[in-house]
């Protein structure tokens, strides 16, 4: 086994051209498990915790470049902007775990079970990859194409992820058996879009990859138009329509039975997470209005 | 492949496998025990060290990864004989039954005294969320937090 250890982004690009078959590690929260137990042994490794390229956090033009090193820990101090993803930062391990992971980990694993990744699927983020030829920004739809597998090309290294600062309240959720080191058995990330008078919501642990819940979707803008909620955040929104935001929202969800949950209760959990958080960003928006 | 980092103020190096991880680097070759290795999974928090400041578990670092960086243990929190204010708090509380979570639990808590001298009692509890006692000793533990937290108070005012 080798280890290779580039201080730029370029070497490490050129690292990554030469040896494709080299695992990147940076906070090593996944792929140290299955070095420790014996589960893999890659030919090569390539750290890319030395790459300053990966460590940004920019804002221009209300875009939002979140560099793949930045750590959970970073997220929920330099990210409060986006409650939507602090929330889903804070509940990633534990401190030590959120001291290391990292959102390109998340985005480089892509399990079902990746917390930050429901969050992103409701920002539309895009995910920068780079190598030596270039770089390509892959829509979001497009990059996670499977349980734990992503669009990412074998000479191709996860540079940041990128979206449009949202514009309104969002939140994230999940069920587990306790509060710290979970890995979920539903999550659901909800995020309004005010100025589009859109509302974006995704599911997390419930299906091969994450889902989006494009007829909850298109319901929830709708009631929020007829209760008049878009145009006067304190016009009130039926308890049944927010129900059935929820049962629209848990029919998106391909879920299956394993040793954390059966397939019945996590489309039940995803009802009830779904609903909650858009009751959360009505009275979100209720009290911004004051 | 050669790792060469600092440990607990000294210059330290070992031949070691490229796959090993920063704990079982500091334990088999630094002969660094205190720093204990149960599940290596970052479960359980009883590898917990400081690399370059922050509380991380030594299990989930690779060696190759430390290389040239700063690295403090449990080794480091006493002195020539001399208890640091959270160990002698863990002594008096009782906080300590087989002892093996001991030195993890010790050096987290250590790292929240030195970012929040005052923490809340939920603050506490997320804190420590990384950690995990067997012998469920866990209001025992949160007694020696209070304790050592009113201990340094009154030494560093």
């Amino acid at each position: 086994m080798e280890v290779f250890r580039p201080s730029s982004l370029y070497e490490a690009l050129e690292v990554r051209a030469a040896h494709p078959q080299a695992i990147p590690i940076a906070g090593g929260t996944d792929l140290m498990v299955e070095l420790n137990f014996g589960r893999r042994r890659p030919e090569a490794i390539l750290d890319v915790s030395r790459l300053p390229e990966l460590q940004v956090i920019g804002r221009e033009d209300g875009r939002v470049t979140l560099g793949a090193g930045v750590t959970y820990a970073r997220i929920i101090r330099e990210l409060a902007d986006h409650p939507a993803l602090a929330q889903a930062a804070r509940t990633v391990g534990s401190p030590q775990i959120r001291n290391r992971g990292t959102v390109g980990g998340n985005l480089g694993t892509a399990s079902p079970a990746g917390d930050s990744l429901p969050v992103l699927a409701v920002y539309d983020a895009e995910v920068v990859a780079a190598s030596t030829a270039g770089t390509r920004r892959i829509p979001w739809r497009e990059f996670l194409v499977g349980p734990k597998r992503n669009a990412l090309a074998p000479d191709e290294l996860i540079v940041a992820v990128e979206w449009r600062q949202p514009d309104g309240p969002g939140s994230f959720s999940k069920v587990g058996t306790r509060n710290a080191m979970v890995i979920a058995i539903a999550g659901v990330s909800l995020q309004l879009d005010t100025a589009a008078r859109r509302i974006r919501i995704a599911l997390g642990s419930v299906g091969p990859t994450i889902l989006r819940a494009p007829e909850a979707e298109a319901f929830g803008a709708g009631i929020l138009d007829e209760s008049g909620a878009w145009a006067d955040p304190r016009a009130e929104v039926p308890a049944d329509a927010l129900g059935r935001f929820g049962e629209l929202a848990a029919a998106a969800a391909r879920p299956i039975d394993d040793i954390r949950g059966t397939a019945a209760y996590r489309r039940h959990a995803c009802a009830v997470l779904a609903r909650r958080a858009l009751t959360w960003a009505l009275d979100d928006r209720r009290l911004a209005a004051g | 492949m050669l790792v060469r980092l600092n440990v607990n103020g000294g210059w330290r190096e070992a031949e070691v496998w490229p796959g090993a991880s920063l704990l079982s680097m500091l334990r088999d070759d630094l002969g660094l025990w205190g720093t204990k290795n149960a599940c290596e999974q970052g479960e359980c928090g009883s590898c917990s060290v400081w690399l370059d400041g922050e509380l991380v578990c030594s299990c989930l670092v690779l060696a190759a990864q430390a290389d040239g960086r700063h690295v403090e243990t449990i080794e480091s929190l006493s002195h020539d004989g001399v208890l640091h204010p959270v160990q002698e708090a863990f002594l008096e509380a009782g906080a300590v039954q087989c002892g093996f979570c001991t030195p993890g639990f010790e050096v987290a808590v250590a790292d929240l005294l030195r970012r929040d001298p005052h923490p809340s009692e939920e603050t506490v509890r997320e804190a420590l969320s990384g950690n995990l006692c067997r012998c469920t000793g866990y209001e025992k533990i949160l007694d020696a937090v209070r304790l050592a937290a009113d201990r340094m108070d009154q030494v560093t005012p």
